[in-house]
Protein backbone atom coordinates (compact mmCIF):
# COMPACT_ATOMS: atom_id res chain seq x y z
CA UNK A 1 0.00 0.00 0.00
CA UNK A 2 1.50 3.46 -0.92
CA UNK A 3 1.35 6.01 1.16
CA UNK A 4 3.42 8.40 -0.30
CA UNK A 5 4.38 9.15 -4.05
CA UNK A 6 6.79 12.25 -5.02
CA UNK A 7 6.93 12.81 -8.87
CA UNK A 8 9.57 14.90 -10.33
CA UNK A 9 9.76 17.33 -6.81
CA UNK A 10 11.52 20.16 -7.42
CA UNK A 11 12.07 22.05 -3.83
CA UNK A 12 13.31 25.68 -2.79
CA UNK A 13 12.55 29.13 -1.91
CA UNK A 14 11.52 32.21 -3.29
CA UNK A 15 12.18 30.43 -6.98
CA UNK A 16 15.97 29.00 -6.17
CA UNK A 17 15.51 25.66 -6.40
CA UNK A 18 17.04 23.56 -3.64
CA UNK A 19 17.07 19.89 -4.82
CA UNK A 20 14.67 18.61 -8.23
CA UNK A 21 14.03 15.90 -9.86
CA UNK A 22 12.65 13.63 -6.62
CA UNK A 23 10.76 10.32 -7.41
CA UNK A 24 10.32 8.26 -4.81
CA UNK A 25 7.76 6.29 -3.18
CA UNK A 26 7.26 5.20 0.32
CA UNK A 27 5.29 2.54 0.73
CA UNK A 28 3.02 1.22 4.73
CA UNK A 29 5.91 -0.02 6.66
CA UNK A 30 8.47 1.20 5.02
CA UNK A 31 11.54 2.92 6.93
CA UNK A 32 12.69 5.43 5.17
CA UNK A 33 16.20 6.93 5.91
CA UNK A 34 17.11 10.68 4.42
CA UNK A 35 20.92 11.21 4.32
CA UNK A 36 22.79 14.04 2.48
CA UNK A 37 25.02 16.98 3.20
CA UNK A 38 24.32 19.67 5.09
CA UNK A 39 21.74 22.22 3.49
CA UNK A 40 20.99 19.75 0.39
CA UNK A 41 17.23 19.74 1.14
CA UNK A 42 16.59 16.98 3.56
CA UNK A 43 14.46 19.45 5.97
CA UNK A 44 13.03 21.19 2.88
CA UNK A 45 11.16 17.94 1.84
CA UNK A 46 10.16 16.76 4.84
CA UNK A 47 8.50 20.53 5.27
CA UNK A 48 6.81 20.00 2.05
CA UNK A 49 5.61 16.95 2.60
CA UNK A 50 3.74 17.80 5.55
CA UNK A 51 2.54 20.58 3.65
CA UNK A 52 3.84 23.29 5.53
CA UNK A 53 5.63 24.96 1.92
CA UNK A 54 4.68 24.40 -1.59
CA UNK A 55 6.85 22.70 -4.02
CA UNK A 56 8.65 24.52 -6.76
CA UNK A 57 7.04 22.08 -8.99
CA UNK A 58 5.97 18.36 -9.61
CA UNK A 59 3.16 16.52 -7.12
CA UNK A 60 3.55 14.87 -3.80
CA UNK A 61 0.61 12.45 -3.91
CA UNK A 62 -1.13 10.47 -0.69
CA UNK A 63 -2.73 6.80 -1.06
CA UNK A 64 -3.56 4.26 1.50
CA UNK A 65 -6.10 6.33 3.25
CA UNK A 66 -3.08 8.44 5.29
CA UNK A 67 -4.85 11.73 6.38
CA UNK A 68 -2.79 14.46 7.90
CA UNK A 69 -4.05 13.75 11.37
CA UNK A 70 -2.44 10.62 11.44
CA UNK A 71 0.81 11.85 10.97
CA UNK A 72 3.56 12.63 13.66
CA UNK A 73 6.09 15.26 13.23
CA UNK A 74 9.83 15.93 15.10
CA UNK A 75 11.53 19.34 13.32
CA UNK A 76 15.26 19.83 13.34
CA UNK A 77 14.51 23.11 15.06
CA UNK A 78 11.90 24.94 16.75
CA UNK A 79 11.96 28.41 17.13
CA UNK A 80 10.08 28.96 20.33
CA UNK A 81 10.73 31.79 22.69
CA UNK A 82 13.05 31.70 25.90
CA UNK A 83 10.07 33.15 28.12
CA UNK A 84 7.27 30.81 26.43
CA UNK A 85 4.84 30.16 29.60
CA UNK A 86 4.52 26.17 29.03
CA UNK A 87 4.45 23.27 31.13
CA UNK A 88 6.34 19.90 29.55
CA UNK A 89 2.74 18.67 30.23
CA UNK A 90 1.00 21.11 28.22
CA UNK A 91 3.36 20.86 24.78
CA UNK A 92 2.64 16.88 24.69
CA UNK A 93 -0.85 17.23 25.37
CA UNK A 94 -0.74 19.55 22.27
CA UNK A 95 0.30 16.14 20.39
CA UNK A 96 -2.93 14.62 20.42
CA UNK A 97 -4.76 17.53 19.47
CA UNK A 98 -4.54 16.07 16.17
CA UNK A 99 -7.12 13.44 16.83
CA UNK A 100 -9.59 15.33 18.75
CA UNK A 101 -11.34 17.16 15.87
CA UNK A 102 -14.14 19.53 17.09
CA UNK A 103 -13.56 17.96 20.64
CA UNK A 104 -12.54 20.95 23.04
CA UNK A 105 -10.98 19.84 26.19
CA UNK A 106 -8.04 16.53 26.63
CA UNK A 107 -9.78 13.68 28.16
CA UNK A 108 -8.34 11.08 30.96
CA UNK A 109 -6.89 8.66 27.85
CA UNK A 110 -4.95 12.12 25.88
CA UNK A 111 -3.74 12.67 29.34
CA UNK A 112 -2.61 8.75 30.41
CA UNK A 113 -1.00 8.83 26.33
CA UNK A 114 0.82 11.94 27.53
CA UNK A 115 2.34 10.20 30.07
CA UNK A 116 3.09 7.04 28.34
CA UNK A 117 5.00 8.98 26.13
CA UNK A 118 6.87 10.77 28.85
CA UNK A 119 7.76 7.70 30.53
CA UNK A 120 8.90 6.10 27.14
CA UNK A 121 11.17 9.39 26.74
CA UNK A 122 12.04 8.84 31.01
CA UNK A 123 11.34 12.25 31.40
CA UNK A 124 8.17 11.72 33.22
CA UNK A 125 9.74 13.43 35.81
CA UNK A 126 9.87 16.68 34.19
CA UNK A 127 6.13 17.15 33.40
CA UNK A 128 5.29 19.96 35.46
CA UNK A 129 8.78 21.79 34.80
CA UNK A 130 8.73 24.67 32.00
CA UNK A 131 9.48 23.60 28.44
CA UNK A 132 11.53 26.76 27.70
CA UNK A 133 14.05 26.38 30.69
CA UNK A 134 15.24 22.94 29.82
CA UNK A 135 18.24 21.95 28.67
CA UNK A 136 18.58 21.10 24.62
CA UNK A 137 18.47 17.24 25.33
CA UNK A 138 15.71 17.50 27.69
CA UNK A 139 13.55 19.57 24.96
CA UNK A 140 14.32 16.76 22.00
CA UNK A 141 13.07 14.48 24.39
CA UNK A 142 9.53 16.64 25.08
CA UNK A 143 9.62 17.16 21.23
CA UNK A 144 9.96 13.67 20.66
CA UNK A 145 7.00 12.54 22.96
CA UNK A 146 4.81 14.84 21.64
CA UNK A 147 5.97 13.69 18.03
CA UNK A 148 4.61 9.96 19.32
CA UNK A 149 1.44 11.37 20.54
CA UNK A 150 0.55 12.60 17.20
CA UNK A 151 1.22 9.84 15.03
CA UNK A 152 -0.92 7.25 14.09
CA UNK A 153 0.44 5.51 10.55
CA UNK A 154 3.61 7.87 9.67
CA UNK A 155 6.00 9.59 11.99
CA UNK A 156 8.37 11.68 10.36
CA UNK A 157 11.97 12.89 12.48
CA UNK A 158 14.40 15.53 10.93
CA UNK A 159 17.17 14.48 13.17
CA UNK A 160 16.11 12.55 16.23
CA UNK A 161 18.77 11.74 18.13
CA UNK A 162 20.64 15.26 17.96
CA UNK A 163 21.26 16.22 21.00
CA UNK A 164 20.46 12.72 22.65
CA UNK A 165 22.98 11.22 24.64
CA UNK A 166 24.71 8.16 23.94
CA UNK A 167 22.04 5.86 25.85
CA UNK A 168 19.08 7.75 24.86
CA UNK A 169 20.42 8.07 20.95
CA UNK A 170 20.32 3.88 21.66
CA UNK A 171 17.33 3.43 23.25
CA UNK A 172 15.68 5.84 20.76
CA UNK A 173 16.46 4.18 17.75
CA UNK A 174 15.13 0.68 19.35
CA UNK A 175 12.30 2.39 20.27
CA UNK A 176 11.34 3.51 16.43
CA UNK A 177 12.24 0.61 15.23
CA UNK A 178 9.85 -0.97 17.86
CA UNK A 179 7.63 2.10 16.44
CA UNK A 180 7.97 0.16 12.79
CA UNK A 181 8.59 -3.40 13.29
CA UNK A 182 5.43 -4.30 15.87
CA UNK A 183 3.03 -1.14 15.18
CA UNK A 184 3.52 -0.94 11.60
CA UNK A 185 3.81 2.96 11.71
CA UNK A 186 5.44 4.25 8.63
CA UNK A 187 9.10 5.75 9.18
CA UNK A 188 10.51 9.12 7.30
CA UNK A 189 13.63 9.89 9.04
CA UNK A 190 16.77 12.50 8.41
CA UNK A 191 19.71 11.27 9.64
CA UNK A 192 23.44 11.85 9.62
CA UNK A 193 24.44 8.96 11.20
CA UNK A 194 25.07 6.38 8.63
CA UNK A 195 25.89 3.77 10.30
CA UNK A 196 22.40 3.29 12.09
CA UNK A 197 20.92 4.71 8.90
CA UNK A 198 22.14 1.77 7.04
CA UNK A 199 21.68 -0.71 10.72
CA UNK A 200 17.58 0.34 10.89
CA UNK A 201 15.93 1.52 7.22
CA UNK A 202 14.81 -0.32 4.95
CA UNK A 203 14.89 2.46 2.01
CA UNK A 204 17.23 4.80 1.87
CA UNK A 205 16.63 8.67 -0.64
CA UNK A 206 20.11 10.07 -0.88
CA UNK A 207 20.24 13.99 -1.92
CA UNK A 208 22.25 16.83 -2.58
CA UNK A 209 24.71 14.01 -4.40
CA UNK A 210 24.13 13.72 -8.49
CA UNK A 211 22.21 11.32 -9.44
CA UNK A 212 19.83 11.26 -6.46
CA UNK A 213 19.64 8.04 -5.17
CA UNK A 214 16.34 6.08 -4.03
CA UNK A 215 15.66 2.74 -3.08
CA UNK A 216 16.66 -0.42 -0.66
CA UNK A 217 19.38 0.09 1.68
CA UNK A 218 20.73 -3.56 -0.03
CA UNK A 219 20.59 -1.52 -3.29
CA UNK A 220 22.09 1.54 -1.76
CA UNK A 221 24.83 -0.76 -0.29
CA UNK A 222 25.55 -1.50 -3.98
CA UNK A 223 25.97 1.67 -5.03
CA UNK A 224 28.79 4.27 -6.37
CA UNK A 225 27.16 6.43 -3.86
CA UNK A 226 26.43 3.97 -0.94
CA UNK A 227 29.95 2.55 -1.55
CA UNK A 228 31.36 5.80 -1.16
CA UNK A 229 29.26 7.05 2.18
CA UNK A 230 28.77 3.77 3.58
CA UNK A 231 32.94 3.85 4.31
CA UNK A 232 32.64 7.33 6.19
CA UNK A 233 29.63 5.23 8.39
CA UNK A 234 32.29 2.74 9.14
CA UNK A 235 29.96 -0.09 8.15
CA UNK A 236 32.25 -1.28 5.20
CA UNK A 237 34.94 -1.84 7.82
CA UNK A 238 32.60 -3.48 10.33
CA UNK B 1 -12.02 56.02 59.79
CA UNK B 2 -13.83 59.13 58.96
CA UNK B 3 -11.54 59.25 55.77
CA UNK B 4 -13.20 55.76 55.13
CA UNK B 5 -16.35 56.27 56.00
CA UNK B 6 -16.31 58.97 53.58
CA UNK B 7 -14.82 56.75 50.79
CA UNK B 8 -17.47 54.41 50.93
CA UNK B 9 -20.43 56.64 51.45
CA UNK B 10 -18.97 57.87 48.03
CA UNK B 11 -19.08 54.73 46.16
CA UNK B 12 -22.19 53.41 48.07
CA UNK B 13 -24.01 56.51 46.43
CA UNK B 14 -22.18 55.86 43.06
CA UNK B 15 -23.20 52.64 42.66
CA UNK B 16 -27.19 53.28 43.42
CA UNK B 17 -26.76 54.23 39.82
CA UNK B 18 -27.62 51.67 37.11
CA UNK B 19 -24.59 52.84 34.67
CA UNK B 20 -22.05 52.97 37.47
CA UNK B 21 -22.70 49.15 37.91
CA UNK B 22 -23.11 48.85 34.60
CA UNK B 23 -20.06 50.30 33.47
CA UNK B 24 -17.95 48.10 36.04
CA UNK B 25 -19.45 45.22 34.54
CA UNK B 26 -18.10 46.41 30.95
CA UNK B 27 -15.08 47.69 32.30
CA UNK B 28 -14.14 44.02 34.04
CA UNK B 29 -15.24 41.97 31.12
CA UNK B 30 -13.37 43.78 28.14
CA UNK B 31 -10.07 43.70 30.49
CA UNK B 32 -11.18 40.31 30.93
CA UNK B 33 -11.35 39.35 27.28
CA UNK B 34 -8.31 42.09 26.17
CA UNK B 35 -5.76 40.04 28.71
CA UNK B 36 -6.99 36.34 27.63
CA UNK B 37 -6.49 36.63 24.19
CA UNK B 38 -3.23 38.94 25.25
CA UNK B 39 -1.17 35.79 26.01
CA UNK B 40 -1.25 34.85 22.87
CA UNK B 41 -1.18 37.87 21.08
CA UNK B 42 2.21 38.73 22.91
CA UNK B 43 3.71 35.63 22.35
CA UNK B 44 2.84 35.69 19.10
CA UNK B 45 5.05 38.48 18.31
CA UNK B 46 1.25 40.45 17.84
CA UNK B 47 0.98 42.79 19.92
CA UNK B 48 1.69 45.33 17.80
CA UNK B 49 -1.15 44.47 15.56
CA UNK B 50 -3.16 45.37 18.08
CA UNK B 51 -1.21 48.78 18.16
CA UNK B 52 -2.56 49.13 14.37
CA UNK B 53 -5.94 47.90 15.17
CA UNK B 54 -6.52 50.37 17.69
CA UNK B 55 -6.09 53.06 15.48
CA UNK B 56 -7.97 51.87 12.53
CA UNK B 57 -10.75 52.44 15.27
CA UNK B 58 -10.43 55.50 16.26
CA UNK B 59 -10.79 56.46 12.29
CA UNK B 60 -13.89 54.06 12.23
CA UNK B 61 -15.31 56.11 15.43
CA UNK B 62 -14.92 58.78 13.89
CA UNK B 63 -16.16 58.48 10.69
CA UNK B 64 -19.34 56.95 12.69
CA UNK B 65 -19.76 59.96 14.81
CA UNK B 66 -19.68 62.20 11.81
CA UNK B 67 -22.14 60.12 9.68
CA UNK B 68 -23.99 60.32 13.56
CA UNK B 69 -25.21 56.93 13.45
CA UNK B 70 -27.08 55.59 16.31
CA UNK B 71 -24.13 53.55 17.89
CA UNK B 72 -20.53 54.25 17.08
CA UNK B 73 -19.79 50.62 17.06
CA UNK B 74 -22.08 49.22 14.82
CA UNK B 75 -19.72 50.73 11.56
CA UNK B 76 -15.80 50.80 13.83
CA UNK B 77 -16.41 47.22 14.39
CA UNK B 78 -17.08 45.63 11.01
CA UNK B 79 -14.41 48.56 9.54
CA UNK B 80 -11.66 47.33 12.04
CA UNK B 81 -12.65 43.71 11.77
CA UNK B 82 -11.51 43.92 8.00
CA UNK B 83 -8.53 45.64 8.39
CA UNK B 84 -7.64 43.22 10.81
CA UNK B 85 -8.25 40.78 8.11
CA UNK B 86 -6.53 42.93 5.73
CA UNK B 87 -3.11 42.88 8.23
CA UNK B 88 -2.93 39.75 9.00
CA UNK B 89 -3.34 38.26 5.41
CA UNK B 90 -0.58 40.95 4.31
CA UNK B 91 1.83 39.61 7.00
CA UNK B 92 1.54 36.15 6.01
CA UNK B 93 2.65 37.31 2.44
CA UNK B 94 6.82 37.18 2.85
CA UNK B 95 6.81 39.82 -0.43
CA UNK B 96 5.11 42.72 1.41
CA UNK B 97 6.50 43.46 4.74
CA UNK B 98 3.76 43.27 7.94
CA UNK B 99 5.08 45.84 9.42
CA UNK B 100 4.78 48.29 7.15
CA UNK B 101 1.30 47.30 6.20
CA UNK B 102 0.18 47.84 9.62
CA UNK B 103 1.96 51.24 9.79
CA UNK B 104 0.62 52.52 6.56
CA UNK B 105 -3.30 51.56 8.07
CA UNK B 106 -2.89 52.47 11.37
CA UNK B 107 -1.12 55.97 10.21
CA UNK B 108 -3.92 56.38 7.90
CA UNK B 109 -6.66 55.65 9.92
CA UNK B 110 -5.72 58.12 12.61
CA UNK B 111 -5.27 61.24 10.12
CA UNK B 112 -8.14 61.05 7.95
CA UNK B 113 -10.28 60.44 11.09
CA UNK B 114 -9.06 62.96 12.90
CA UNK B 115 -9.54 65.02 9.44
CA UNK B 116 -13.11 63.76 9.00
CA UNK B 117 -13.53 65.34 12.55
CA UNK B 118 -12.25 68.51 11.94
CA UNK B 119 -13.91 69.19 8.39
CA UNK B 120 -17.52 67.51 9.74
CA UNK B 121 -17.96 67.69 12.92
CA UNK B 122 -21.16 69.18 13.85
CA UNK B 123 -19.93 69.82 17.95
CA UNK B 124 -18.03 72.75 18.83
CA UNK B 125 -15.90 70.67 20.60
CA UNK B 126 -13.79 68.76 18.49
CA UNK B 127 -10.62 68.53 20.39
CA UNK B 128 -12.51 66.99 23.41
CA UNK B 129 -13.94 64.75 21.13
CA UNK B 130 -10.67 63.51 19.46
CA UNK B 131 -9.48 63.72 23.11
CA UNK B 132 -12.52 61.10 24.19
CA UNK B 133 -12.12 58.44 21.38
CA UNK B 134 -8.08 58.74 22.17
CA UNK B 135 -8.47 58.34 26.02
CA UNK B 136 -11.37 57.55 26.41
CA UNK B 137 -13.85 59.15 28.50
CA UNK B 138 -13.68 61.11 31.63
CA UNK B 139 -16.64 59.77 33.09
CA UNK B 140 -17.89 56.19 32.51
CA UNK B 141 -21.33 57.75 32.83
CA UNK B 142 -21.36 58.60 29.24
CA UNK B 143 -21.84 54.81 28.45
CA UNK B 144 -24.81 54.32 26.33
CA UNK B 145 -27.56 50.93 27.68
CA UNK B 146 -26.90 50.01 23.90
CA UNK B 147 -22.90 50.42 24.73
CA UNK B 148 -23.33 47.88 27.31
CA UNK B 149 -25.45 45.42 26.09
CA UNK B 150 -23.24 44.99 22.90
CA UNK B 151 -20.02 45.23 25.48
CA UNK B 152 -21.82 42.14 27.47
CA UNK B 153 -22.90 39.89 24.45
CA UNK B 154 -19.95 40.19 22.78
CA UNK B 155 -17.71 39.71 26.02
CA UNK B 156 -19.49 36.46 26.32
CA UNK B 157 -19.46 35.58 22.66
CA UNK B 158 -15.10 35.67 23.59
CA UNK B 159 -14.92 34.30 26.33
CA UNK B 160 -16.62 30.79 25.05
CA UNK B 161 -14.61 31.03 22.05
CA UNK B 162 -11.45 31.11 24.00
CA UNK B 163 -12.58 28.57 26.41
CA UNK B 164 -13.67 26.46 23.48
CA UNK B 165 -10.43 26.39 21.51
CA UNK B 166 -7.84 27.23 24.34
CA UNK B 167 -5.80 23.79 23.26
CA UNK B 168 -6.04 24.73 19.77
CA UNK B 169 -4.84 28.40 20.51
CA UNK B 170 -1.98 26.99 23.05
CA UNK B 171 -0.65 24.54 19.90
CA UNK B 172 -0.81 27.50 17.59
CA UNK B 173 0.72 30.07 19.36
CA UNK B 174 3.87 27.53 21.08
CA UNK B 175 4.73 25.93 17.32
CA UNK B 176 2.55 27.06 14.27
CA UNK B 177 4.46 24.43 12.13
CA UNK B 178 3.50 21.50 14.26
CA UNK B 179 0.17 22.62 14.37
CA UNK B 180 -0.31 23.01 10.26
CA UNK B 181 1.44 19.73 10.38
CA UNK B 182 -0.68 17.50 12.95
CA UNK B 183 -4.17 19.36 10.83
CA UNK B 184 -4.92 22.11 12.79
CA UNK B 185 -6.40 25.07 10.37
CA UNK B 186 -3.76 27.34 11.90
CA UNK B 187 -5.04 30.29 9.25
CA UNK B 188 -8.26 29.90 10.33
CA UNK B 189 -7.87 29.91 13.92
CA UNK B 190 -5.13 33.31 13.55
CA UNK B 191 -7.97 34.65 11.64
CA UNK B 192 -10.18 34.25 14.49
CA UNK B 193 -7.94 35.22 16.74
CA UNK B 194 -7.19 38.76 14.56
CA UNK B 195 -11.15 39.08 14.70
CA UNK B 196 -11.43 38.72 17.99
CA UNK B 197 -8.92 41.21 18.57
CA UNK B 198 -10.53 43.51 16.47
CA UNK B 199 -13.82 43.53 18.40
CA UNK B 200 -12.06 43.94 21.70
CA UNK B 201 -10.24 46.76 20.66
CA UNK B 202 -13.37 48.35 19.42
CA UNK B 203 -15.59 47.26 22.54
CA UNK B 204 -12.59 48.96 24.73
CA UNK B 205 -12.44 52.48 22.82
CA UNK B 206 -15.33 53.17 25.41
CA UNK B 207 -13.15 52.34 28.16
CA UNK B 208 -9.62 52.98 27.95
CA UNK B 209 -9.82 55.07 24.62
CA UNK B 210 -7.81 53.84 21.62
CA UNK B 211 -4.83 55.04 22.24
CA UNK B 212 -4.53 52.82 25.37
CA UNK B 213 -5.82 49.71 24.50
CA UNK B 214 -2.92 47.78 23.83
CA UNK B 215 -1.61 48.05 27.78
CA UNK B 216 -4.78 46.28 28.07
CA UNK B 217 -3.74 43.71 25.70
CA UNK B 218 0.06 43.35 26.67
CA UNK B 219 0.87 44.46 30.54
CA UNK B 220 -1.53 41.72 32.27
CA UNK B 221 0.16 38.86 29.77
CA UNK B 222 3.71 40.46 30.82
CA UNK B 223 3.09 40.92 34.72
CA UNK B 224 1.90 37.21 34.39
CA UNK B 225 4.68 35.80 32.66
CA UNK B 226 7.03 37.34 34.96
CA UNK B 227 6.10 34.92 37.36
CA UNK B 228 4.13 31.59 36.05
CA UNK B 229 5.49 29.50 34.05
CA UNK B 230 3.03 27.53 32.15
CA UNK B 231 0.31 28.61 29.44
CA UNK B 232 -2.53 27.94 31.77
CA UNK B 233 -1.44 29.60 35.30
CA UNK B 234 0.13 32.36 32.70
CA UNK B 235 -3.57 32.78 31.19
CA UNK B 236 -5.41 32.76 34.56
CA UNK B 237 -3.40 34.73 36.15
CA UNK B 238 -3.21 37.44 33.66
CA UNK B 239 -6.97 37.74 33.44
CA UNK B 240 -6.98 37.72 37.14
CA UNK B 241 -4.50 40.60 37.47
CA UNK B 242 -6.60 42.23 34.56
CA UNK B 243 -9.98 42.33 35.97
CA UNK B 244 -8.69 42.88 39.20
CA UNK B 245 -6.63 46.43 37.78
CA UNK B 246 -9.66 47.10 35.67
CA UNK B 247 -11.96 47.26 38.82
CA UNK B 248 -9.91 48.87 41.24
CA UNK B 249 -9.05 51.61 38.57
CA UNK B 250 -12.39 52.38 37.44
CA UNK B 251 -13.59 52.45 41.35
CA UNK B 252 -10.41 54.62 41.93
CA UNK B 253 -11.79 57.22 38.83
CA UNK B 254 -14.75 57.46 40.45
CA UNK B 255 -13.51 58.41 43.79
CA UNK B 256 -10.60 60.76 42.74
CA UNK B 257 -12.19 62.51 39.71
CA UNK B 258 -9.54 60.74 37.23
CA UNK B 259 -10.02 59.90 33.68
CA UNK B 260 -11.04 55.84 33.91
CA UNK B 261 -8.56 54.84 31.13
CA UNK B 262 -5.29 56.30 32.00
CA UNK B 263 -6.01 55.49 35.62
CA UNK B 264 -6.45 51.40 34.72
CA UNK B 265 -3.06 51.67 32.99
CA UNK B 266 -1.46 52.92 35.62
CA UNK B 267 -2.83 50.32 37.64
CA UNK B 268 -1.66 47.92 35.70
CA UNK B 269 2.23 49.20 35.14
CA UNK B 270 2.23 49.61 38.88
CA UNK B 271 1.07 45.76 38.42
CA UNK B 272 3.50 45.03 35.98
CA UNK B 273 6.41 46.57 38.28
CA UNK B 274 5.22 44.39 41.24
CA UNK B 275 5.37 40.79 39.49
CA UNK B 276 8.57 42.09 37.94
CA UNK B 277 10.12 42.00 40.99
CA UNK B 278 8.22 38.97 42.43
CA UNK B 279 9.55 37.01 39.07
CA UNK B 280 13.46 38.66 39.80
CA UNK B 281 13.26 37.87 43.64
CA UNK B 282 11.95 34.35 42.24
CA UNK B 283 14.86 34.00 39.99
CA UNK B 284 17.33 34.82 43.07
CA UNK B 285 15.93 32.01 45.00
CA UNK B 286 15.71 29.57 42.64
N1 LIG C 1 13.43 29.60 5.20
C1 LIG C 1 14.35 29.56 4.20
N2 LIG C 1 14.41 30.56 3.30
C2 LIG C 1 15.30 30.50 2.28
N3 LIG C 1 16.18 29.50 2.10
C3 LIG C 1 16.17 28.48 2.98
C4 LIG C 1 15.24 28.46 4.07
N4 LIG C 1 15.45 27.32 4.78
C5 LIG C 1 16.47 26.69 4.17
N5 LIG C 1 16.88 27.37 3.08
C6 LIG C 1 17.94 26.94 2.14
O1 LIG C 1 17.56 25.72 1.57
C7 LIG C 1 18.65 24.83 1.51
C8 LIG C 1 18.26 23.51 2.15
O2 LIG C 1 17.97 23.68 3.53
P1 LIG C 1 17.51 22.49 4.47
O3 LIG C 1 17.18 23.05 5.79
O4 LIG C 1 16.46 21.70 3.77
O5 LIG C 1 18.85 21.62 4.54
P2 LIG C 1 19.11 20.26 5.30
O6 LIG C 1 19.40 19.24 4.25
O7 LIG C 1 18.01 19.95 6.23
O8 LIG C 1 20.45 20.60 6.09
P3 LIG C 1 20.92 20.16 7.55
O9 LIG C 1 21.61 18.85 7.43
O10 LIG C 1 21.89 21.23 7.93
O11 LIG C 1 19.74 20.12 8.45
C9 LIG C 1 19.82 25.52 2.22
O12 LIG C 1 20.73 25.91 1.23
C10 LIG C 1 19.24 26.72 2.88
O13 LIG C 1 20.10 27.80 2.74
MG1 LIG D 1 17.79 19.92 8.25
Amino acid sequence: MTLLTCKDLSLGYDGATVVEGLNFTVNAGDYLCIVGENGSGKSTLIKTILRLKSPISGEILTGGGLKPNQIGYLPQQTQIQKDFPASVMEVVLSGTLNQKGFKAFYNKADKQKAKDNLAKMDILNLQNKCYSELSGGQQQRVLLARALCATQKLLLLDEPVSGLDPKLTIEMYKLIEKLNKEHGITIIMISHDFSAALKYASHILHIGYKPLFFGTKDDYLNSEVGKAFSIIGGVANA
Amino acid sequence: MLEFNNIFEKLSLYFQYPFVRYALIVGVLIALCASLLGVSLVLKRFSFIGDGLSHVAFGAVAIASVLKLSNNMYLAIPITVLCAIAILSSSQNAKIKGDAAIAVISVGALATGYLVLNIFAASANISGDVCTTLFGSTSILTLKPSDVWLSIVLSIIVLTLFILFYNKIFAITFDEDFAVASGIRVKAYNLLIAVVTAIIIVLAINLVGSLLISALIVFPALSAMRVFKSFKSATICSAIISVVAAALGIIISILAGTPVGSTIVVVNIVNFALFYLVGALKGVKA
